[in-house]
């Protein structure tokens, strides 16, 4: 497959207004709460107030005689299911498990895991409703960090879970470290021994939340007929479908989800929590069914990310990284499921490194069942690592990003799996950092720092399926079934109207239900605007494949003589003859009926992306207080479709990752409670807590994509944990390893206050 | 049940009645009874902005306030704020400079630039950010609003000229 | 949340009728704090007294001879974006701008923000540090106490059964006296107080001499806290750096932090000497410049 040049495009690369915007800027735009079928009530959800308990019984015979009280359900009413491991996303799920997050039935296993749920004439019968359920628990003591709960006393959360680990060996008692694995590589100890010099930490990194701005919710509707109707907030209308058709043992065929726009996903809203719940209530009822969470809810039932201990060890000889040892424990949460294992595969991403030996640890605890957060897993592991290689160059006095360029990977450069990478831009994007405003200006001033690091994620490819019918009018519809969580409608749009050589104006994008469309897998791996946008092409080459036989038809010509150009459909063999797009549009009927094209396709090729990122910060050493001065990411994006979109996934990305590094955790009691379940106490950056965001795009096209396109939306999280964490040694000259480095924590290192 | 109070309030620039209990939120009326869902939910206690509305020329959190505080009040909502299908500089400018993402934060955001833009026709940097600290957006990193607020500032100023 | 009555009194003396009426009642001025507190059951009451529409509650002017009066429901933007209370009464700007965001400042008032009692608020230190008296009516009268004897512990005032708190009444300056009030947070806004500190200097007529000091710390104990003895220290002396320093000091014994999911006792306690020493220097240079 050829690359277009980057010279020849029209509509790419250019900054036109997103199809949704202008519903956005008014308010007009439907997201999932907004939907108000007729006859609509309520539903809510009963949560565990225990971090670990055994359900010995629900009674919940008061709640159904409340007045007003429609439907009670518990895990009691769904099926029993016979338990399928699938792709969801990023993550691999139990579709069991997922049923029993959903509602548990012997066993709670975390504070906020839900018990039952009611539905209700309002949202304030339904509340009331849920104080009438009676749960007689026997609390169990929790687990609540991976060092407990990988020693041999520890508490257990699942009796029948046995670690699994490569090669499918599983072990042979009742543990709560779900999985184990191990990458290798060459010979780590003799490089240590050679050494220059070699530094080794261990890292924590607490649980942390997507913290997206609108609450799950879902509206369910169960008509007579077993046709259930979904309007849910959701990254993947598909995803939703089948895993409420497994745990509801119903046919896929007669559940229909339609995506409503979303409000913020990065990852947490691929899973499913209300939809299978208020399908059940909206059965048992009769009647539409919503049910929206607040942000308690969100906070301590869905899905946040891990909390991590990870040991890293590596060592440089003559300026070259030489060997890397670590050891990366992540929560899963309530369930198995990190994402320890990308997070291993990533922290080398940026690196040729020949001796390496690192071993992960997938280790369940008695907090919420995690969820992918942006680059699920690599986040933590970039911290860790690349805070040591800061530490290797201030102690060997080799500038950071000179290091990085010397130790780039490049084409060929194996990965820790084995796999050689194809054609990446690492060195390109250390070199635009090496050569940026902002690593060229000194930094001045008591207090003050600078820190970089780099960052690499893999990009997704997976399923994706379009449909592009023409109009009359010569204006062109795109099907497509990707919920748009950052801008895809218009990237997408741009890239048929690049392919068709119309205007962008002239294709109108929407987003569509699961009934209107083959399987599109989850908007999320960064795999959108690449695989969508593959199969966009496709789509876009058969239109054109249609329209030159539909001119040929009408010249009376062989079809090989047609060709399409710029938008102009040409005759070989007769250059007098000639058709825009539209003019032939306007003539459909005549040549054979309405020009209707698609492509479907599991994508191959995807680009991974890597991402540098340099910050300077300034400490105030009496408060502790970090202020994040200037901050420049720089990234490849392979091909940039929509400039100002790709920036703002990189802004957007380093403010969540600087929120991350400085201010945000999961503070829980000791009987595993979330203390700080709010927006007041969980706290995210605010537009006053960080400055203008510069952005530096380079573009190594993708090979593998028509376009060049790499995915953007995940790596620019990578690096900020480390970026900060860096300028706040060089500002203090103190290495904090453990986040998030509050206020508290510094001032309590600095002033030896604990 | 509470007995339902009715409300006269002047809504977007309409004398509008409605019904609604002591404790029912000034953002729930708007969205369950009005059908006004463009001011959005997004903590339901003052920490984020998202329902962001103009009482009586001032920007407030709806859900901090009670629907039957708007008795005799002037309400702007999102709705309101571009007048006969015309955008308002702020929603052209968000548009342009593309400062929104997933969109959820937008309405609460233009609210409160409007309310920024109407008692400070000119503000630096600094302060569009101490203004709209209470607004939070977890998409865009704020550098694309800040710059949406500054260009409509502009704008404005320049229309007056 | 629970429901409840909602009352719109236009008088003082309707307000007294149904506090004595004996159903639970809470008083709403911005509602920033107790709306949030019905709907998360935290707070009940079987009627809600809207004192909004009282025009004795709504209040803000400065009397002729200098004291600034403000009604216990004025919101907060009122106060801060006053022209005259920013240039006679900065100390107390400091306060009532940071306290929630711009949405919360159009509705919160100093009397929610005080009665709510919470030991972390804004207005509490700032308002004790510039010495400010209450204002309290009942259907029997009148009463005033200062600021700092409105607290009993967290989330408990003082107000007796019957009564609410009308005004709130700031003494005048005057020449060569100043206040100055700031707080640590996490961020840079939308935190409680972690730590706080108000600080009010009066010197003489050169300047060169602290005639009178008050210092009051937030967020350090279960109520606001008057920190007499470290003001004490400063009275006769020098403002220097090092007096400063030592009076810094000396607020840490007034302290008795918690460490809570804000913040840890020790984080706190070493603040409440920064801070001391910053609304020191902050009272400092805006009493040098004061008429």
């Amino acid at each position: 497959m050829t690359t277009v040049e980057r010279s020849q495009y029209k509509v790419i690369g250019t900054r036109p207004v997103r199809p949704d915007g202008v519903e956005k800027v008014t308010g007009k735009a439907l997201f999932g709460a907004d939907v108000q079928p007729a006859g609509l009530i309520h539903g809510r959800v009963l949560r565990s107030p225990h971090a670990h308990a055994r359900i010995l019984r629900i009674d919940t015979s008061e709640a159904e005689k409340l007045p007003g009280v429609l439907a009670v359900v518990t895990h009691a009413d769904f099926p029993k299911t016979v338990a399928r491991v699938e792709q969801l996303g990023e993550s691999t799920i139990n579709t069991n498990e997922v049923g029993e997050n959903v509602l548990a039935s012997s066993k709670v296993l975390y504070r906020g895991h839900a018990v039952a749920a009611v539905a209700a004439a309002s949202r304030m019968v339904a509340d009331e409703a849920l104080k009438h359920i009676r749960v007689d628990y026997e609390v169990l003591p929790p687990v609540l960090n991976v060092i407990d709960a990988m020693r041999d006393d520890a508490p257990i959360l699942n009796e029948l879970l046995r670690t699994r680990s490569m090669g499918g060996k599983v072990g042979d008692k009742p543990t709560n470290i779900a999985a184990y694995n191990q990458f290798k590589g060459g010979d780590v100890e003799s490089a240590f021994a050679a050494a220059d010099a070699v530094v080794e930490h261990e890292f924590t990194t607490s649980m942390v939340h997507q913290g997206y701005i609108e609450p799950q919710t879902s509206t369910a509707n169960w008509n007579a007929d077993d046709n259930i109707t979904i309007w849910t907030s959701t990254q993947g209308a598909f995803g939703v479908r089948g895993l409420t058709a497994q745990i509801l043992k119903h046919p896929i065929s007669k559940v229909r989800v339609i995506p409503m726009e979303i409000g913020g996903g990065f990852g947490g809203k691929s899973p499913v929590y209300l939809d299978p719940v208020a399908a059940l209530l909206s059965k048992k009822s009769g009647r539409p069914v919503k049910m929206t969470m607040s942000r308690a809810e969100v906070f301590e039932g869905t899905g946040p990310t891990s909390g991590t201990v990870i040991r890293v060890k590596a060592a440089v000889k003559d300026g070259r990284l030489t060997a890397v040892k670590a050891d990366l424990r992540y929560e899963a949460g309530a369930f198995p499921g990190s994402s320890v294992g990308a997070g291993a595969m990533c922290m080398l991403g940026p690196y040729i490194v020949e001796n390496f030996e690192i071993e992960t640890y997938d280790v369940v605890v008695n907090k919420p069942k995690t969820a992918a957060y942006r680059a699920p897993g690599a986040q933590p592991a970039a911290f860790a690592c690349e805070s040591v290689i800061d530490e290797l160059c201030t102690k060997l006095d080799l500038d950071p990003l000179e290091f990085r360029l010397k130790n780039s990977a490049k084409e060929g450069t194996r990965q820790v799996t084995g796999l050689p990478f194809g054609r990446i831009g690492c060195e390109e994007v250390v070199q635009a950092a090496l050569s940026s405003p902002h690593y060229l200006s000194p930094i001045e001033g008591p207090n003050r720092g600078r820190g970089v690091a780099s960052g690499f994620w893999f990009n997704g490819g997976m399923q994706s399926s379009v449909v592009v019918a023409v109009n009359v009018d010569g204006t062109v519809n795109l099907i497509e079934g990707s919920a748009d969580i950052g801008g895809t409608r218009a990237s997408l749009g741009m890239q048929l109207a690049e392919t068709l050589s119309l205007p962008f104006e002239a294709i109108r994008t929407s987003v569509v239900d699961t009934d209107s469309i083959g399987h599109n897998d989850v908007t999320g791996g960064s795999r959108t605007t690449f695989a969508s946008g593959m199969a966009v092409h496709e789509a876009g080459l058969d239109i054109q494949r249609q329209m030159c036989a539909r001119a040929a038809r009408l010249w009376g010509c062989p079809p090989e003589d047609v060709f399409y150009e710029e938008g102009v459909l040409h005759c070989r063999t007769d250059s007098t003859r000639e058709l825009t797009f539209a003019e032939l549009a306007r003539q459909s009927a005549r040549t054979g009926g309405p020009i209707v094209g698609k492509a479907s396709l599991s994508a191959r090729g995807a680009g991974p992306a890597y991402a540098t990122h340099v910050v300077d910060v300034e400490v105030d050493p009496e408060t502790g207080k970090v202020s994040i001065l200037r901050y420049t990411a720089v990234q490849d994006a392979g091909t940039a479709i929509h400039p100002a979109y790709v920036e703002g996934q990189m802004q957007g990305a380093v403010v969540q990752g600087i929120g991350w590094a400085l201010n945000e955790e999961y503070y829980f009691s000791e009987d595993g409670r979330m203390l700080n379940s709010s927006y007041l106490d969980y706290r995210m950056p605010t537009a006053l807590d960080v400055p203008m965001i510069d952005t530096i795009i380079v573009e190594v096209p993708n090979p593998g994509h028509p376009y060049g396109v790499r995915g953007v939306g995940e790596v620019p999280i990578v690096p900020p944990l480390a970026a900060v964490a860096n300028a706040i040694a060089a500002a203090t000259g103190h290495r904090f390893t453990d986040l998030p480095i509050s206020p508290r924590r510094v001032v309590e290192t600095l002033h030896n206050l604990d | 049940m509470a007995r339902r109070t009715q409300v006269s309030t002047r809504l977007n620039g309409n004398d509008i009645d409605f019904l609604c209990e002591p404790q029912q939120s000034l953002l729930e009326v708007l969205r369950d009874e009005l059908k006004l869902t463009g001011t959005k939910e997004g903590c339901n206690n003052g920490n984020c902005g998202a329902c962001s509305v103009i009482l009586n020329g001032r920007l407030v959190d709806s859900c901090c306030v009670l629907a039957v505080e708007a008795e005799g009040a002037e309400i702007t909502t999102i709705e309101g704020i571009a007048k006969n299908g015309q955008l308002h500089a702020l929603q052209q400018a968000f548009l342009d400079e593309a400062a929104l993402q997933c969109g959820i934060c937008t309405p609460g955001l233009i609210v409160a630039s409007k309310a920024l833009l109407d008692s400070n026709p000119n503000p630096s940097e600094q302060e569009i950010r101490f203004w709209l600290a209470g607004n939070l957006c977890r998409c865009t990193g704020y550098d694309k609003i800040v710059r949406a607020v500054q260009k409509a500032g502009r704008q404005l100023q320049e229309a007056k000229q | 949340m629970q429901a409840f009555d909602y009352l719109a009194p236009r008088s003082l003396a309707e307000v007294y009728g149904h506090l004595g009426n004996g159903k639970r009642s809470l008083l709403l001025a911005g509602g920033t704090d107790v709306i949030i507190q019905l709907r998360e059951d935290r707070k009940q009451c079987d009627q809600l007294i809207d004192l909004k529409h009282v025009p004795e509650l709504m209040t803000l002017r400065i009397t002729a001879d200098g004291t600034l009066e403000i009604g216990a429901a004025t919101p907060l933007a009122d106060i801060y974006s006053n022209p005259e209370v920013q240039r006679i009464f900065p100390g107390l700007v400091d306060a009532a701008r940071i306290i929630g965001g711009t949405a919360v400042q159009s509705r919160a008032s100093l009397g929610g923000n005080l009665c709510n009692a919470s030991p972390a608020a804004d207005s509490s230190p700032a308002l004790i540090a510039l010495g400010a008296r209450l204002v309290i009516g009942s259907s029997s009268g009148t009463r005033e106490i200062p600021v700092e004897e409105l607290f009993a512990g967290p989330g408990q005032n003082t107000l007796r059964a019957g009564e609410i708190l009308l005004q709130v009444k700031v003494p005048p300056l005057g020449p060569k006296a100043a206040s100055f009030y700031l707080r640590f947070i996490p961020r840079n806004e939308m935190d409680i107080a972690v730590a706080s500190a108000g600080a009010r200097l009066q010197l003489n007529a050169d300047g060169d001499r602290i005639v009178a000091a008050r210092i009051a710390l937030g967020a350090v104990a279960a109520t606001p806290v008057l920190a007499s003895a470290a003001a004490a220290l400063l009275v006769g002396q020098a403002p220097t750096e090092e007096a400063f320093v030592r009076a810094g000091e000396a607020a840490k014994a007034a302290a008795s932090p918690i460490t809570d999911m804000r913040g840890s006792a020790a984080q706190r306690s070493h603040l409440v000497s920064v801070l001391t020493v910053r609304a020191l220097r902050g009272a400092l240079q805006r009493a040098l410049e004061a008429r």
